[in-house]
Parts: C-alpha cells; structure tokens; sequence
C-alpha cells in the first residue's frame, strides 16, 4: 500500500466495532456528554467552548433559522418535499444554495475577513473611518445594508444575547458597530445586518474566517425542515405550482430552425 | 384568487421558454418555444442535443462547426473515468445505495471545485477573456498568478496554480495532448489552435502540464460561452461518466470498493501509552 493509499489524520478514524477517534479523543468515551454545537465547533476549530460561547453560538443558529417556505432555500426544500422527493435531498439541496451571494455564506466570509483585517489594521494605527474609505474604493463591504428591508429585525435579540452571556465586549463587535456609523454617514440604509454581526461575535470568540465559512453552512438549517414537513403534507405538487399565466416571456419570437445541409 | 389579484400574479421573467396553454387550462401546456423555436414541431427530431445546448445558452443556433466543437467537446468530458475524484464521489454514492440524486450532487460538489473542476474552468475562461492569445501577457499573468498572495477572502479558497494546468501532474498527459490536437484541427475560433501552438511556453510559465480543464476552457471560448455559462456546461458534461460509473458500483456494493486505511496522527490510546 502506498503512503497516498494510507494518509495521515487528526481528524479522526473510526475503528469500526471498537472506538472512534474525534479529533484526538473518544468520541463515545470522551465526548459522549457533549452537546452537539459543542462537537460540532470542536471538529472545525479544534477548540472547546465554554457555556456561554455555546449559548451564544446556539443563538446565531436560532435566530436566523426562518421557516418561510418562500424563502430561496427553503422553498427549494418545499419544492423537493411537494415533488416527493426525500428529507435529505431537501436539505441538502437548501443548504448548498446558502453559500449564495446575497445571503448566507458569502456575506458571512467576507464580513469576517473585513472585520478581522480591519481591526488589525487599526489596532497597527490607521484610521478606521480611513480603512472603511479605503474598502469602499476597491468593494463593497459585506454585512451592511439588506435588500428587502433595511433594518435587521434579528439584531436587538442577538446583542440582547451576547451582553447576557457576557461575550457583547469584544473588539470586532466594537469595531463593527463603529463601522456601521461611518457607513450610515455616508448611506443611512447601510445598517449593520446578521452577517456582520455574527461575523463579529464569531471573530470575538477566536474563529478565523475558514472556521466561520464552515460554522455558519447550518445557520438556517433549522427553518428548512417545516418547509418540507408542510409541503409533504399537501398535495403532491401543491406549492407554488406555475401555470403558463406566471411565465413571462421576452424572448425572440417564433421563427424556424435553420436547417442542415 | 380573485381576477384583481390575478393581474398582480408574480412572474418569472425569461428570454429563453415560451409555453403556450390549452385553452382554459393555463397548467397545461399546448406548444413550446426555446428562443422562438417550436419544440416539438422545430426542435424535435431536427436539433442535436449539443445544439439544443448551445442554444438554451447562447439563444442562437449553433454554425455547424460550432455543433461539431461542442458534441467533440461532449465526448471528451463525458467521462472523466473513475480516477477523477467527482467519479470517485459519485462512486461513493453509488457504492452504497444513496439515491441517484445524491449521486450526483456528490459528483457536482466535487467537480465544481478549483483544481479540476468547473470553478477551475471558470478561471480559465476568464484568464482568456481578459488576455487573449497574446503570449507575453499570459506569461506575466502566469508569473503573478503563482506569486500571489492570498487576497480578499471568498467562499472559494485561494489556489496558487494557473487555471487550466495541473499543479499535481508528474509528466504533460499524452492524453490531454492529443484531446487538444483533436479539438483544435476542428478549426472552430483562435483559442484551442493558438494554446496547440504555444503549448511548451505556456506550459512552462505556467510550472504545470496542460489539465483536461485548460482544453475545455479553450474550446468553450472558442464556442463563445462566457465564463458563467462554461462553469456550468463543465459540470453538466461529465456528469454521465458519473452516473455510469456509480451505477456499476452499486451493482457491485460497499465490499468491492477501495476503503483505504488511515494513519491516525493523534490516536489517544497511544498518547496513553506514551
């Protein structure tokens, strides 16, 4: 067997009728009492958190966990279930279309990593009101305005959250809010949204952005099932079904095709 | 719904699909039309699936030799065999029982990724847009590609090689030689004939043999298909290699396909007895 057949590992191995090896420990022996965000976190971050970090992580989760089966992810996981098709597909299918542009995992990656440099970049002595200019010439800057709304109705609970946990003093949370002043300086619908929020409450916890990008792909996760559940539950092909009427064409008209030689 | 709200009835917009209904029964359909052509009365019978294709992407008909590229470049991608690790995770899939969705998800996840797969030809069509079949610009890009550092984060990690060659690859693949050479004698645009005639430079640049996706991308540039619209035709065209090949598996069953081993680096039971 060649060294490629046999790679090394830190992540784990499951020695199949014996024991399973979690990142360095038992996972029945060691781990068997831990609660789930508590394994889950561990397995990116290697990191074990304390009660309130896991309160406040279970809080991003929840908060953002809408089940509005109009919603892009979910409704697609509406449609799977109206279509007959199986949970797992649904879910999966709503989950990998939340690494989407205007939602989810890009907002969630690229406020962090914003977040993260730019406190570095101040806490090096530049101007903070100069960083966010500076950004603004080369991109936008995620987690900052929303498109249906402009107010993030999630905030208030989420802040109400951390400052009971005691985890609302960080330097991110700090430097995201001040960010959120100089952009509604220049733009007053440019109100901090979910994604720079728990990109900076992650970033206060210790999370790089590569542990973040990995953390939050469940975030909504918990919104998607009713969606399906519902779905499953009325008529076979019953949500949302399209008749011709909601098709708008604005295409060419009808022509012929070219024929062959 | 009332006739008030009716009007107000939400609509998708689209260029692409006319659907035409029965009378009376606006969920059922009477005729279609794919950028004005009749489906059933046109298309049917008389269009080729490469050219079916070209036109839900393109919104035009293909030339003829536009068709022959694309149906060329069809085969060629079909399948990527079970050595490519997108067969390899449908191979999974299949292996196992998983439902034939699932299976190819597990294909499409893998294959939409940066080194090998349809994010990879993305890259490589965008390198042509921006620079063309102009030599010494590909060799400065291929200089800055491979020196630079990590930028602005993205949900697509940072990858360091030129789109299009292979990083991993220990001598150029005769094959990818020869799929090359075939694509370009179909004479269809500039791109695959220039990338046959600057092969040795733009290999060296690049510190990579050409990749299978460094063929696709010349090709669907050739064909006229924007980066978006090659990502997309990458992962749809090799997806049949991964049906066939999770197919075969599943017949076979979890027993007959490679477990491998794994070498624990931080086994506790040897930390224990250290």
């Amino acid at each position: 067997m060649s060294a490629s057949d046999r790679p090394p590992s830190w992540a784990g191995k499951a020695f199949v009728g014996t024991r399973v090896v979690f990142r360095g420990q038992d996972l029945h022996a060691d781990l068997r009492h831990a609660d789930w965000m508590d394994l889950f976190v561990f397995g990116i971050t290697g990191r074990r958190y304390g009660p309130a970090a896991l309160k406040l992580m279970h809080a991003l989760w929840v908060g953002t966990s809408y089940p509005d089966v109009r919603l892009w992810n979910n409704r697609v996981a509406g449609l799977a279930a109206s279509a007959r098709s199986t949970p797992s597909l649904a879910v999966a299918a709503a989950l990998g279309m939340c690494e989407a542009t205007v939602y989810g995992g890009h907002p969630c990656v690229r406020a962090i990593d914003f977040l993260r440099s730019a406190r570095q970049r101040v806490a090096q002595g530049e101007d903070l009101d100069a960083v966010v200019a500076a950004e603004l010439a080369e991109r936008r800057i995620y987690g900052y305005g929303r498109p249906i709304h402009a107010t993030d109705e999630r905030l208030p609970w989420l802040l109400a959250i951390a400052r009971e946990q005691g985890l609302a003093d960080g330097p991110h949370l700090a430097l995201a809010l001040e960010v959120e002043q100089l952009l509604c300086a220049r733009d007053p619908r440019l109100k901090m949204n979910y994604a720079a929020m728990s990109a900076a409450l992650a970033a206060d916890l210790g999370f790089s952005v590569v542990e973040f990008h990995h953390f939050q792909v469940p975030m909504a996760m918990a919104g998607v099932p009713p969606c399906a559940v519902e779905a499953a539950e009325r008529p076979a092909g019953a949500l949302f079904p399209l008749s011709c009427d909601h098709i708008r064409y604005e295409g060419v008209p009808k022509r012929a095709w070219p024929g062959r030689a | 719904m009332s006739a008030v709200r009716e009007a107000a009835r939400p609509q998708v917009r689209t260029r692409i699909w006319l659907e035409e209904a029965v009378p009376g029964h606006s969920g059922v359909t009477q005729a279609a039309h794919c950028h004005g052509y009749d489906l059933t009365g046109d298309l049917l019978g008389s269009a080729r699936w490469v050219e079916m294709i070209f036109l839900l992407l393109r919104g035009e008909a293909p030339s003829a030799d536009q068709a022959r590229l694309l149906e060329a470049l069809a085969v060629l991608l079909a399948n990527p065999g079970p050595r490519d690790p997108a067969v390899h995770a449908a191979m999974c899939a299949g292996s196992t029982g998983s439902t034939a969705a699932a299976t190819l998800m597990a294909a499409l996840a893998v294959g939409a990724g940066q080194l090998g797969g349809a994010r990879e030809v993305h890259a490589a069509v965008t390198a042509w847009q921006q620079l063309g079949c102009d030599l010494s610009t590909w060799q400065a890009a291929c200089a800055a590609r491979r020196q630079a550092a990590p930028g602005v984060a993205s949900i697509w990690p940072h990858t360091e090689h030129v789109p299009g060659f292979d990083p991993n690859a220990t001598a150029a693949s005769p094959l990818v030689g020869a799929a090359l050479a075939r694509l370009a004698a179909l004479g269809v645009g500039p791109h695959l004939a220039w990338l046959l005639a600057h092969l040795d430079v733009l290999e060296a640049a690049a510190g990579a043999p050409l990749a299978m996706t460094g063929v696709a991308a010349a090709a669907l540039v050739d064909l006229g298909f924007s980066p978006a619209q090659a990502e997309m035709l990458h992962l749809l065209l090799r997806l049949p290699g991964a049906a066939a090949h999770a197919l075969e598996q599943q017949t076979l069953g979890p027993k007959h396909f490679p477990f491998f081993d794994l070498d624990l680096v931080d086994d506790p039971l040897h930390q224990e007895a250290a």
